[in-house]
């Protein structure tokens, strides 16, 4: 058994720890499920004690971490079902089926509550645009998020993109899923009722995605990482959709008490976490299990193969739950029921071939990870940028950042994806956040994922602080008020010591600014080992924050609406380039400080902006935020199709003007005879106000430093991602 | 009058149509299960968009075998009425109920977009009120759209005056650079010789409320609406 527990994953002591608790040798089924169950991306053995000071209450909260989506009430008797995972392992190693399984996992997630999933967002981080591998990423996961997200039917309406080198060969795929659902038919992954039945719903199971918690997403890459293909899962949306019919089907119906998904550790972690949320015993049969191909129990226990799902039902309701399956043409097959004790009896043709008890697979190692403030955050973030010599031509620099890879057009991604199927979506993708009515109410919701993973690596408490702010300002300039938070905590490996540092410090800023902002913590995903050949990521906390707007008249998008409009600044500009995009794009620079956060100005600014935008005061809203005014100038500008005039301040070098990243700020419009009443509101909670100039013509005018045609600057963003793409 | 939704296994936007009919629109409408045999009591059935089977081996193709097809290829035998949009379109091609099949797209990636589009015949049961010449702006949302057909069916499409949507710039020019998907002809949508079949690409359901940005795909469920009443 040595060589098998270290090949699974599992450490020496972790080894003892399960002798320990069976009291004698585990079979090799049982240390399958062991290491599987106990691997960092199930277990969550390094970061559980770490997470625990994140706040998650809120007496709008119907279920917090811990299950498979967090769910919040929004009122009328309806809930919203949302969390956010990782799928960066094997989307490195198969960029198409990684990131369509990674769409079918949190899809599952989502509908496993007992609700109808209604959007996606995905959240993507890529290496060098120059590489070929980086094309070859980006162009893969992007067809596979389409080619699965398009089939079900679910909308993907937004996310983010950005490209720093240290993703070269470990990008991040992120997905994050909303639901909404009848508050009544909230259902939880509790196995209850001794008893009852077990039943396994939707794919045959095969040997693809053997071990892809423990060896994908366990473990950091290096020049092996070819011959994992094959734990990479194979995704079939068709089975997907018609797993979403059918499981929403049986809860319309009341014929199941508990659903659970199968996803990493597929039957293990099924069966162990019901059973031991449901405090009882599982009785499972793996002969039972409709095979693709010949199998043996220890592989059927682990194998991660998609699109599957558990029911328990009462025994007498058994028939009707096969009869709605088999409408929908999915395989149902009772594998199981419910027993008594803290007992997981796994047979095979009447033999057991294993017996463990589920709470112990389902609680896990807990570890106390050393944390050491890496030595590079001195060099880098106290580096002096007083002695920077800024260029003369202003015009130039705008262009260069507006063609940049992280700011120019998205539009080659989000056309892609299916964005407006279940006709919710009211705003699409390009604006601040997105937005999606609820269909027979006056209420939206507000959904967008934000991390600057640069601001991150600067500082890992302020730029994940920073992170909360931006995705609470994008769904605020949506017109919304910020419910709650879901999060992908994606960072290297937590066994070094200044990786850990820069986790533990991260999720400290998020808690932090959370209980600031009042905004539960719902749900969430860590992931680790992101790193390669030794070189870790940016430490990248991904941040999906959801608002509800009450009348969905108040929704806003960044686009000038119209010639004749005030232009408002709310906020303060200060001389902050500190990992900006100006300094990484025209300067090669990622160093520096983050900007300054102030939370008491930042929860001001965006009360003064929901309360202007419901007054009807403020007409566009844009949150600033990389590449600063001048960028989000020539985003509203385009978005419009219409020009601006804007003056410029006097009092600093027009580069801070212009390009500081500033936090705490707003860029809106307003009719100039709502201005005085906007000003007013602004005085009085603080803010600071000020007019920059009026929406005319077809020309962004900044001063006399730039002055660009709208049309050219909007055909240069569509241009240069074609180019980045095509190489 | 009746509408019948058809719902193939992986349909997906068969609750956008009932919406929009519904809801918005006031009508009576069912959804119709793939296996029904009896069409008797609809007046008009709505393919909707989708992956019908997943579009597993090609768009429509495993859909055509599908139960319910047969009776509702007497359906529109009888003479009644039949719209199939995107998915529902690929699907009325693959069965013969309109000529012609679908490629992939151009750029092979999937193209979701509002796209304008001139109406060509206006004297149809579902475009009479409109008007000819005008253009609509509805979204596409599909991978497999690039119309094709031989030479003499375009010939007889033409000149039956079977073509009536293509897509267009604003102002309503066919143009190369209008086109999103490479169709022949700039085609997106097409009747049979009875008009009563009609297939198009564009999704009218996603352009019939002010919310969602357009009201253009109006005009087709009202003129069926109208002239089946």
């Amino acid at each position: 058994m040595a060589e098998l527990y270290e090949e699974l994953g599992l450490t020496e002591s972790e080894y003892r720890d399960i002798v320990r608790i069976l009291g004698r040798e585990p079979n090799k089924v049982e240390l399958g499920m062991y290491s599987l169950m106990w691997s960092e991306h199930c277990s969550y053995k390094s970061s559980k004690t770490i997470l625990a000071q994140l706040p998650t209450r809120a007496s709008y909260v119907l279920q917090g971490p811990g299950e498979n989506a967090g769910v919040i009430d929004i009122g009328g008797g309806l809930a919203v079902a949302f969390k956010m995972e990782s799928h960066n392992h094997p989307s490195a190693v198969e960029p198409y089926q990684g990131a369509a399984t990674g769409v079918g996992g949190i899809v599952r997630d989502i509908f496993t509550m007992g609700a109808r999933p209604i959007a996606c967002l995905d959240p993507l981080r890529f290496g060098n645009p120059a590489k070929r591998r980086t094309r070859y990423l980006l162009t893969g996961v992007v067809a596979g998020i389409a080619g699965y997200g398009n089939c079900i039917g679910v909308p993907t309406v937004g996310g983010d993109l950005y490209f720093e080198d240290c993703y070269d060969e470990n990008p991040l795929v992120n997905v994050m899923c909303i639901g909404i659902l009848p508050k009544e038919r909230l259902v939880r992954g509790v196995a209850r009722g001794v008893g009852n039945a077990v039943v396994l719903i939707g794919n045959r199971t095969g040997r693809d995605g053997i071990g892809g918690a423990s060896i994908l997403a366990s473990q950091e890459f290096d020049e092996r990482s070819e011959e994992k293909r094959p734990s990479v899962q194979v995704g079939d949306p068709f089975t997907e959709k018609l797993l979403i019919e059918a499981c929403l089907e049986l809860l319309d119906k009341g014929l199941i008490l508990g659903l659970q998904d199968l996803g990493a550790a597929g039957l293990s972690c099924a069966c162990s976490e019901t059973a031991a949320r449901g405090g009882v015993g599982m009785r499972i049969h793996l002969d039972r299990v409709p095979l693709r191909e010949e199998m043996e129990p220890f592989e059927i226990v682990i194998s991660e193969s998609q699109e599957r799902m558990l029911a328990v039902a009462e025994p007498q309701k058994v028939e009707e739950v096969m009869a709605v399956c088999h409408k929908w043409g999915l395989n149902a097959v009772v594998i199981g029921e419910v027993i008594e004790g803290d007992r997981l009896e796994v047979y095979w043709y009447g033999e057991k071939v294993a017996e463990v008890p589920p709470s112990t697979l389902a609680s896990g190692p807990v570890y106390d990870r050393a944390a050491e403030r890496p030595s590079y955050l001195d060099q880098v973030a106290g580096a002096d940028l007083s002695g920077l010599k800024h260029p003369d031509d202003m015009e130039d620099v705008l262009i260069r950042l507006i063609t940049s890879p992280n700011l120019c057009s998205r539009r080659w991604v989000y056309e892609q994806y299916d964005h407006m199927v279940q006709l919710n979506t009211v705003v699409y993708p390009g604006s601040d956040a997105a937005v999606l009515r609820i269909k027979g109410t006056s209420k939206g919701i507000a959904v967008s994922c934000d991390c600057n993973s640069r601001y991150v690596y600067l500082d890992p408490y302020l730029g994940t602080q920073i992170a909360v702010a931006e995705a609470a300002r994008n769904v605020v300039a949506s017109g919304a008020v910020p419910m709650a938070l879901t999060n992908c905590l994606n960072f290297g490996s937590p066994e070094r010591p200044d990786i850990f540092y820069q986790f533990k410090e991260a999720v400290r800023g998020l808690a932090d600014a959370a209980r600031s902002f009042e905004i539960p913590v719902v749900s969430g995903n860590v992931s680790f080992y992101n790193e390669s050949f030794g070189m870790a990521v940016y430490p990248t906390p991904v941040v999906g924050m959801v608002g509800l707007i009450g009348n969905l008249n108040h929704r806003r998008t960044l686009a000038f609406p119209g010639e004749g409009l005030a232009i408002v600044l709310l906020g303060k500009t200060r001389e902050e380039i500190g990992g900006s995009e100006y300094l990484k794009v025209i300067h090669g620079m990622v160093v520096g400080r983050p900007p300054a956060l102030d939370l008491e100005l930042e929860k001001a600014a965006q009360a003064v902006c929901i309360e202007g935008i419901r007054r009807g005061w403020i007409l566009s809203a844009h949150d600033l935020s990389e590449g600063g005014m001048a960028v989000a100038l020539a985003e509203c500008c385009c978005a419009g199709k219409v020009g601006a005039r804007v003056d410029l301040d006097d009092g600093m070098h027009p580069v801070f003007w212009l390009f500081s990243e500033s936090q705490s700020r707003f860029l809106v419009t307003s009719r100039p005879e709502d201005l005085d009443e906007l000003r007013g509101l602004a005085e009085s909670r603080g803010v600071p106000f000020r007019v920059l100039g009026k929406t005319i013509g077809d020309r962004l005018v900044i001063g006399d430093l730039v002055d660009l045609p709208v049309e050219e600057i909007a055909n240069l963003r569509e241009e240069a991602f074609l180019k980045l793409v095509e190489g | 009058m009746k509408f019948g939704v058809v719902v193939f296994p992986g349909s997906n936007c068969e609750a956008d149509c009932f919406y929009v009919l519904n809801e918005v629109l006031g009508a009576d409408v069912e959804y119709v299960w793939h296996a029904e045999k009896d069409l008797g009591r609809y007046d008009c059935l709505v393919l909707p968009g989708g992956f019908s089977y997943g579009d597993y081996l090609r768009a429509g193709a495993i859909a055509r075998f599908s139960p319910v097809m047969e009776a509702l290829k007497e359906f529109g035998e009888r003479g009644k009425f039949i719209i199939g949009i995107c998915n529902g379109f690929q699907v009325l091609l693959e069965a013969g109920l309109l000529p012609g099949a679908m490629l992939w797209n151009e750029s092979l990636h999937f193209i979701c977009r509002f796209v304008h589009l001139r109406l060509e015949n206006d004297s149809t049961p579902w475009t009479h009120r409109g008007s000819k010449g005008m253009v609509l702006r509805i979204p596409i949302a599909h991978q497999q759209g690039n119309y094709y057909a031989d030479e003499k069916t375009l010939r007889e499409l033409e000149e039956g005056g079977r073509v009536i949507l293509r897509y267009c710039d604003p102002s309503g020019e066919v143009t190369r650079e209008a086109n999103p998907n490479g169709s022949v002809g700039n085609i997106a949508g097409i009747c049979n010789e009875g008009f009563n079949v009609f297939g198009l690409m564009p999704h009218p359901e996603r352009a019939s409320e002010e919310v969602l940005g357009s009201t253009d795909g109006l005009v087709i469920w009202r003129s069926i609406m109208e002239h089946i009443s």
